[in-house]
């Protein structure tokens, strides 16, 4: 079970009951829809972009635990950074959750999100927890949709 | 009378003789392995079903002593897979009761049996504003080919209705048949509900009005006893990987007259009469739809699984497996904050469920570390989800070599996502 716990941490279960920056944002200047068509997981993310900066971020859909928890403290993580700093984030998280960033022994910026690196004991949910990622850094990028096949 | 207990009913002394399930389990080495520290589990049967030890051996011996290509060499060998090859489709012949072994083609599964169908019966005879009716608990290989022969053609797809139990409601497909529909196509049991569906008086009710029907029977080969004469269904498909054998294993079944008048699905070599730049002209059945060298070792493997699915005795295996989801409906819908999702009168083993405030691939995830293997998701079957108004479901599906200790573990960690979450 030990890995089990180390995936289903509080903390992420807290996110996924009580997501944060949950909600449709009106006067978002960049959004994006993720999907991932083999569990159906779909998420849209809401930002408002000033210049440089996220100024805010917020999004909504449905999902599992692990994708909406993600994604929940995705948006805590992103939130204030210049697209510099959002796009070093999202580097540093999927190098996490694929097993190629060891968060103790490399220096790096993902602070509370290392309570995610026990998704790389669990390749199938990879996806999951990266979805809200792909489709923010869509956004960032001006697209519309991403789809993680 | 339903089809499980025309089933039971017909077959006589069935209940004299108790189902060995641990002797059963000695057939199928994979089953003796434990995952996550955990006695394996598996309940992913409605995906693909494990195979048993002579089904193994039987493909193991042609590769290591009988491998060549079927239907073209004089030497030995290919005389051998030959023979091999078509005794794997005089047993499916009898395994479906078809009257001529002309009428099982060889395909890769169900999927491509249908897409078959599509091709060769459905773009020449389906014309523009022509109607063709599936249904609301169809499996999306069921449901594409259509939509993409109904786009091509201008032809338009209707859809049975269902209630919330996961029945279909037969007085609305009454109402939906009528002189523009050329086709029917349905599922004899739904993979995402268990439904086990009336196909025989659907396809009574279609012949009625002279429109051909195509069971796709994916989900009721492995768990019914079939008798395609007396459906009288027009076209029939299933998978080998389903029932018991390798993947890459599967037959289309259609009627003579039917198939004579359809065009080829693939053309290449093997469904040829003769060839030249100018024309070609067709092989007969069921040659004309076979193109290419198809998977020889599966096919004879599927042969064999039909082989092993009689001495073991089907009609046990059905009484034992509806004995199984009897006991598993019980002992799962009484954990509170569990619902199941399709609870028709009629079912094959399958049990789909959601739990309350717990997403399906979080339950498949923590089910796993117990080393039980369901299938969480949408289960190619979206506008299902969409009709119960939910995202995915997990899904147990037994087959004859599950047992009641195993419902029990499921029960139990079930019971384990639930304090996770709590």
């Amino acid at each position: 079970m030990s890995e089990l716990s180390e995936l289903y941490q509080q903390v992420i279960l807290d996110h996924n009951k009580k997501p944060r920056n949950f909600r449709v944002m009106e006067e978002a200047n960049r959004r994006a829809e993720g999907y991932n068509p083999l569990c159906g997981d779909q998420l849209t993310i809401y930002m408002d972009l000033e210049g440089d900066v996220v100024k805010d971020v917020s999004f909504e859909g449905s999902g599992c635990a692990i994708s909406k928890a993600s994604a929940s403290m995705m948006t805590q993580a992103v939130k204030g950074k210049s697209l510099a700093e959002a796009e070093t984030l999202f580097e540093e998280f999927h190098r996490m959750v694929t097993g190629e960033l060891d968060e103790e022994a490399e220096p790096n910026h993902l602070g509370h999100l290392t309570i995610f690196s026990g998704v790389r004991e669990f390749p199938a949910r990879v996806k999951c927890a990266t979805l809200s990622w792909h489709t923010m850094r869509a956004a960032l990028k001006g697209e519309e949709a991403v789809s993680t096949e | 009378m339903s089809a499980i207990e025309k089933i039971l009913l017909e077959t006589p002394g069935l209940e004299d003789e108790p189902w060995d399930v641990e002797r059963i389990r000695e057939d199928f080495p994979v089953l003796k392995q434990t995952v996550n520290g955990k006695p394996l589990v598996y309940l992913d049967n409605a995906a693909s079903s494990q195979v048993p030890q002579v089904v193994i051996d039987r493909g193991s011996k042609y590769l290591r002593e009988e491998h060549s290509n079927i239907h073209r060499g004089v030497h030995y060998l290919s005389q051998r897979a030959t023979t091999a090859y078509e005794g794997a489709r005089e047993k499916v012949r009898r395994f479906i009761n078809a009257r001529d072994v002309r009428e099982c083609i060889f395909v890769r599964g169900a999927t491509e049996g249908i897409n078959l169908v599509m091709h060769g019966y459905g773009r020449k005879f389906i014309k523009e504003g022509d109607e063709i009716i599936i249904s609301a608990m169809e499996h999306h290989a069921n449901i594409v080919p259509w939509q993409m022969l109904c786009e091509e053609k201008g032809a338009r797809l209707r859809v049975i209705p269902m209630n919330e139990a996961g029945e279909l409601l037969l007085d609305e497909y009454d109402a939906l048949l009528n002189e523009r529909t050329k086709l029917v196509a349905v599922n004899h049991v739904s993979n995402a509900l268990g439904t086990i569906n009336p196909v025989k008086e659907i396809i009574a009710r279609a012949h009625k009005m002279g429109v051909p029907v195509l069971i796709d029977g994916a989900q009721s080969a492995p768990h019914l006893t079939v008798d395609v004469q007396d459906l009288d269904c027009d076209f029939y498909t299933l998978s080998g990987h389903k029932m018991f054998a390798p993947t890459g294993s599967g037959v289309i079944y259609g009627k003579t007259e039917l198939l004579e008048k359809m065009n080829p699905f693939q053309g290449g070599g093997d469904m040829i009469r003769t060839v030249t730049f100018e024309k070609t002209t067709y092989a007969g059945l069921p040659n004309k739809f076979e193109a290419g060298t198809p998977a020889i070792a599966s096919q004879i493997g599927l042969g064999a699984a039909i082989d092993y699915l009689n001495s073991i005795g089907r009609e046990r295996a059905v009484r034992y497996e509806q004995e199984l989801l009897r006991y598993a409906t019980e002992r799962i819908s009484a954990i509170e904050g569990v619902t199941l999702i399709g609870t028709a009168r009629e079912k094959a083993s399958v049990l789909s469920f959601i739990i309350e405030n717990v997403h399906p691939h979080d339950v498949g995830t923590i089910l796993d570390q117990e080393g039980i293997a369901v299938r969480a998701g949408h289960h190619c079957a979206q506008p299902v989800m969409q009709f119960f108004k939910v995202p995915a479901t997990a899904r147990a599906s037994f087959a004859f070599y599950n047992t009641k200790e195993e419902v029990d573990a499921l029960a139990h960690a079930i019971e384990k996502v639930i304090e996770v979450f709590s």
